[in-house]
């Protein structure tokens, strides 16, 4: 279960008088009991939405209040909370590091202690499971964008973390790959927090949270939470 | 007309070939010491004819290894042009023999070192290299934080590369090809962004936290 308690973030902005930076809020105070399977988080560009996600695994950690995930403490126990927490992000350039799939995914087997010939096999497996097996040697950069995205789900699945958080895992995905995503992160039996702007993903959901201006201003049932989003999308930005 | 697209260049990591060939079979650690040890000769033994002996090697080495040779010359096409310019110069300043050998040593050390990266997975480099750095946790660092930093140094390189051809491109398209703020600029805090992504990432996946 993940647990945010009165969680704030905020960071310093330039001032654009030239002045004394500004402290500005970025997210919160938040106070959530993530429990549901699937959870979508919507919201606005700049919303603080990437914000929410990031602090689930520690990648962001909350100016006051606490975040704990199965009672770990992300500012405490960041390192057994990232065991734990599996985090996909937008762009799966910055997240694949090693030549080749088949690297990759073995790269992150490396902290299971396996040899490196059971690294190997494992990460194949791996990419057999996602229908990757015949592009394990091939260079990662001559994929194609779906299949980097579905490279850097397998390297973070392949550690079998017990929570997996995508920030916009499909963004920058063509219709048919974004099915193929879906359809993988609607199959896990991990509890999943995807951020979204695709409203048909997010109204599949258990729970949608809606993020706006720094503040969840809507938690509940997806069908309305979709249509609270829609809402606040009609107007257009000043 | 040009022919079919190639992809673009993926580094010194991004070279590897599999194959069966006795070169890719030798051990990766075997492979590391022999190149050590022949970078030692080839700097101390002095003389054109060493230089072309050792050229001579590492070509008979790269045919046996049938790796292609687009793989490794793609690579090579900078370190030809500085060889030709550093021998070009010793030859002007000390004589031909220096320069021929300078320029020979030079090819031939790095073509030798590519031989290594085509015919080695590069999680077997990185396995390497951290049994090297065992030594290092005696002063509180993780060999395997070392090998991946080495890793990510190497994979930085063909990176580095393609963001600065985005931004001569991003520059043209704009028509400011000429400035060199256009493409400097872009380029910089590009690659500081990706930095950070990539270190966000590491982070995502628990990596180098050991």
């Amino acid at each position: 279960m993940i647990e945010l308690d009165d969680v704030l973030v905020t960071a310093y902005s330039p001032d654009p008088d030239g002045g004394e930076d500004r402290v500005a809020r970025l997210l919160g105070p938040v106070t959530l009991r993530l429990t549901e399977h699937r959870i979508a988080v919507v919201g606005a560009n700049g919303s603080g939405k990437s914000t929410l996600a990031r602090l689930l695994n520690g990648l962001v950690l909350p100016s006051s209040g606490t975040v704990r995930v199965d009672g770990l403490d992300t500012a405490a126990d960041g390192r057994a909370v990232r065991r734990r927490v599996g985090f996909v992000f937008t762009n799966p350039d910055a997240q694949i590091v090693m030549p080749t799939p088949v690297e990759d995914v073995a790269l992150s087997m490396r902290r299971l202690g396996l040899s490196a010939d059971e690294r190997n096999a494992a990460a194949r497996a791996a990419l057999a499971r996602v229908g990757l097996a015949d592009r394990a040697d091939v260079p990662a950069h001559a994929l194609s964008g779906g299949q980097r995205q579905l490279l850097a789900l397998t390297s973070v699945l392949a550690v079998e973390p017990q929570v997996l958080v995508c920030d916009e895992p499909t963004t920058l995905l063509d219709l048919r790959w974004r099915r193929v995503v879906d359809d993988l992160l609607a199959g896990l039996e991990q509890q999943v927090v995807v951020v979204t702007h695709d409203l048909d993903a997010a109204a599949r959901a258990d729970r949608v949270l809606v993020v706006d201006d720094g503040d969840v201003v809507f938690d509940g049932d997806p069908a309305d939470g979709v249509a609270h989003y829609r809402d606040l999308m009609a107007n257009v930005p000043a | 007309m040009s022919g079919p697209l190639r992809p673009p260049w993926s580094g010194p990591l991004g070279l590897y070939h599999p194959g069966t060939s006795i070169v890719h079979r030798c051990p990766p650690g075997t492979k590391l010491v022999a190149l050590a040890v022949a970078g030692l000769t080839i700097t101390v033994v002095r003389g054109p004819v060493s230089a072309v002996v050792a050229l001579v090697v590492a070509l008979v080495l790269q045919a046996v290894s049938r790796v292609p040779w687009h793989r490794v010359t793609r690579g090579l096409v900078a370190v030809v042009a500085t060889a030709v310019l550093a021998g070009a110069y010793q030859w002007w300043a000390r004589g031909w023999q220096v320069g021929l050998e300078v320029a020979l040593d030079l090819v031939a050390l790095v073509l030798l070192a590519t031989l290594v990266t085509a015919t080695t997975r590069a999680d077997a480099l990185l396995e390497v290299l951290a049994r090297v750095a065992r030594p290092l946790r005696h002063v509180g660092l993780s060999p395997e934080t070392f090998a991946l930093a080495c890793g990510l140094f190497l994979r930085a390189v063909p990176v580095l590369a393609q963001t600065s051809l985005d931004a001569r491109d991003a520059a043209r398209a704009r028509g400011l090809e000429r400035s060199p703020r256009a493409v400097l600029a872009p380029a910089a805090v590009r690659m500081v962004a990706h930095a950070r992504a990539t270190g966000d990432a590491l982070a995502a996946r628990g990596l180098g936290e050991d």
